[in-house]
């Protein structure tokens, strides 16, 4: 895997060092610069104090859970920006649906890999497609 | 490999699998089963095939069967091809009528995917389409992929390389935790077995053929063949994708590339009307 620099900062949501330490691992290998959140109220203040361009978003969190984010920064900051990828172990057809519609543009089941992770954030637009 | 290490593992795999790896694949067999050699401390395919014939060789077995059954796919896998069928499609629907259905091949469709991709382009399209009909042929050479190219069950792992959530959502049900293509984009393929290497006339004249990551492992005269054999079967406007690593250069002057397109072809002599 290439390493280019650039490609922006990535919030890194999730309730888990461990699961924060994994993404953030990856994303700096896909040349993001990583800020990490440990609830979605976290997460909003960081997108308040520098607005990130992609979020990369647990689910199950306390405080506030990541759905919940997810429509506060979509009531906030409008629908595009920071682009959203949801990245949970919730696989029901009716949660993937919810996030959509809530406006999330890419959702990534748990368990993931770099490889599984760089093919989502390419689908969200996020990275180039290698092959085009 | 020996002829007799090569014959003994061709029989062994098809044997479990229905796989049917020709003499020419043994350029295949020696990549694939590269790591199992190195990870079972085998220095050779001769030590591999006495490995296969001892104790314990049940379940080695199965380890070399899935390495050579298992072929890569993904949704969408390459997105080129897929931006320029669906630049392509409208203008063929148009010269076709309503009274014509277009037909797409997936050759060489492994589980399904490509051809899957292709009807999901086909049902975005429709309004634009004016009401042409399109038909889809999958084939394969191994009958066990067929079989789940028909099933149209996917993984967890399988519905996320490629394939964008929001299409995850509309075209697929989910089922005791496997992904299930929905019935309106299943009726729009069949999948049948077929060889490459046998006649393909049987199969009819198609608009577009899908044909990528296979010629690789064939050897220069069946590559030309194969090429040959597939522009018989091209539509005079239709085109042809090939994968990002393969060329008609150099083997057959039936084909040539369309200007500025990596991949596509078309039948040479004709009007330059595709893409």
């Amino acid at each position: 895997m290439t390493a280019p620099a650039g490609q922006g900062t990535c919030l890194v949501v999730d309730d888990s060092r461990v699961v924060r330490k994994a993404a953030r691992r990856i994303l700096e290998g896909l040349g993001f610069q990583v800020r990490e959140a440990g609830d979605g109220a976290e997460a909003l203040a960081a997108c308040r104090a520098e607005m990130p361009r992609a979020v990369l978003l647990d689910r199950n969190m306390p405080v506030m859970d990541g759905i919940a984010f997810l429509r506060a920064a979509r009531a906030e900051f409008g629908p595009d920006r920071p682009v959203v990828v949801l990245c949970t172990t919730e696989a029901a057809m009716e949660r993937i649906v919810e996030a959509l519609e809530a406006g999330a543009q890419e959702y990534v089941m748990k368990p993931f890999d770099a490889a599984l992770l760089q093919d989502k954030l390419i689908q969200a637009g996020l990275l180039p497609d290698p092959a085009a | 490999m020996t002829p007799r290490s090569f014959a003994f593992i061709a029989a062994l795999v098809k044997s479990r699998s229905g796989l049917v790896l020709a003499a020419e694949q043994g350029y295949m067999l020696e990549t694939r089963l590269g790591p199992i050699l190195k990870r079972e401390g085998l220095a050779d395919f001769e030590a591999l095939a006495e490995r296969l014939q001892g104790p314990g060789g049940h379940r080695l077995a199965e380890a070399v069967t899935e390495a050579l059954t298992t072929n890569e796919s993904s949704f969408f896998r390459d997105g080129r091809p897929f931006e320029h069928l669906r630049r392509l499609l409208p203008g063929l629907a148009a010269a076709r009528g309503a009274g014509m259905p277009l037909r797409l091949w997936s050759a060489a469709c492994s589980t399904g995917q490509e051809a899957y991709s292709i009807a999901m382009i086909l049902a975005e399209l429709a309004p634009q389409l004016g009401g042409c009909r399109a038909d889809i042929l999958g084939t394969d050479i191994s009958q066990a992929v067929v079989t789940r190219a028909r099933q149209g069950r996917f993984s967890q792992f399988e519905v996320q390389r490629g394939l964008p959530a929001r299409l995850l959502v509309r075209h697929f049900r989910q089922e005791e935790g496997r992904w299930q293509v929905a019935p309106d984009l299943r009726e729009m393929i069949r999948f049948e077995r077929w060889n490459l290497l046998a006649d393909l006339r049987p199969l009819g004249r198609f608009d577009v053929i899908f044909c990528r990551n296979v010629l690789i492992y064939f050897d220069a005269p069946t590559k030309a063949r194969v090429l040959e054999a597939m522009a018989a079967q091209l539509a005079p406007d239709g085109v042809l994708y090939l994968g990002g690593a393969e060329t008609v250069l150099g083997l057959t002057d039936r084909l040539v590339a369309l200007p500025g397109e990596r991949g596509a072809y078309r039948r040479a002599g004709m009007a330059a009307l595709a893409g």
